[in-house]
């Protein structure tokens, strides 16, 4: 018997680190994009604790300042793409916001460490979006294009040919037989 | 840009291509270290060390003497210790039929060897640049497909 599930990625990381956190008795509030505020500073021990706790689950606890933000700007571009109501604004908006930084300044910033730029990275994680779409669900391509906001199921195939070198059928054909091998 | 060395592999016959690729490889801005080898059973025996650091992306030539490229991509997947490796095919080859059967197999990124020298410096620039993406961000590595 096979079971298919579908998961809620945020929550599934809150929650866990609710648990982790209220284990170690720490008090704390959870930010939004990745964000813990910790209300006393943590004893090394503990902190070491909770980050072995946390890797197994691969989270990890970040220590360098560039690395941190390129993290927060990807879980932010995460965010924005499975929530189809944060997408009523721009991007570049949600992102300065979100983050309190003005959008040139991020975007230097990803650029500088990450071998692409942000419009190239969302392109790479909605067509990755899709291909988790076409595996998991029964949602035709037009209902993909229409749920990653692509004008025309025209542009959602145009971008993945284009990114992947694959057609989405080929794309979705090699992933059913690499189920049944 | 970031200090992180990526770990290359490369297992290719034709000592002709493993020069270019390696010219190539030294031209673009990701720092890597790439490891050369003549055929399939090299990179297999190499792989199988114990102790060894294990490449972050494997390049197989597909025809190649001794063990061929899909012979290695077969018992890369099917071992506990290698088989999360990113694998890149690099083949002239551009029959459907390869290309397929070498996804199918667990490929990861299907590459044609370019004809000229500024293509293929594009082509593994790219190639690295997804593999980085893939080990660097919150993406699906099981429909981690590419071709280019």
């Amino acid at each position: 018997m096979t079971l298919f599930v579908k998961y809620n990625f945020d929550l599934v990381c809150k929650t866990l680190l609710k648990e982790k956190l209220d284990a170690l008795d720490i008090s704390y509030t959870l930010g939004n994009v990745g964000e813990i505020h910790i209300d006393k500073t943590l004893s090394e021990e503990k902190l070491n604790t909770l980050s072995a706790s946390l890797k197994k689950y691969g989270i990890d606890i970040l220590t360098n300042p560039k690395t941190t933000m390129v993290e927060r700007i990807k879980n932010s571009i995460d965010e924005f793409l499975r929530d189809k109501d944060l997408r009523a604004i721009n991007f570049s908006t949600y992102l300065a916001d979100k983050l309190h930084y003005s959008y040139p300044h991020l975007s230097t910033i990803f650029s500088e460490n990450t071998y692409t730029s942000i419009e190239n990275y969302i392109i790479l994680k909605k067509v990755d979006l899709a291909k988790e779409l076409m595996c998991s669900t029964n949602l035709t391509l037009t209902e993909i294009a229409f749920q990653l906001d692509y004008s025309s199921v025209a542009h959602l195939s145009g971008q993945f040919k284009k990114t992947t070198g694959l057609t989405p059928s080929t794309f979705q054909r090699i992933m059913k037989n690499k189920t049944h091998n | 840009m970031s200090d992180r060395l990526l770990n290359i592999a490369l297992a290719d016959d034709d000592e002709d291509d493993r020069m270019l690729f390696s010219e190539a490889i030294d031209e673009i801005e990701i720092r890597t270290k790439l490891s050369l080898f003549n055929h399939g059973q090299e990179l297999m025996d190499y792989l199988n060390l114990p102790n060894v650091v294990l490449p972050s992306l494997v390049f197989l030539d597909l025809n190649m003497p001794i063990k061929n490229g899909q012979q290695c991509l077969v018992e890369i997947r099917s071992n506990p210790k290698l088989k999360d490796l990113c694998v890149a095919i690099y083949s002239t080859s551009s029959s459907e039929k390869d290309i397929e059967e070498t996804f199918l197999n667990g490929a990861n990124i299907y590459v044609n060897k370019p004809n000229n020298f500024s293509k293929l410096r594009e082509v593994v620039e790219k190639v690295l640049q997804l593999n980085w993406q893939y080990h660097t961000s919150n993406l699906n590595k099981e429909t981690f497909l590419f071709r280019i």
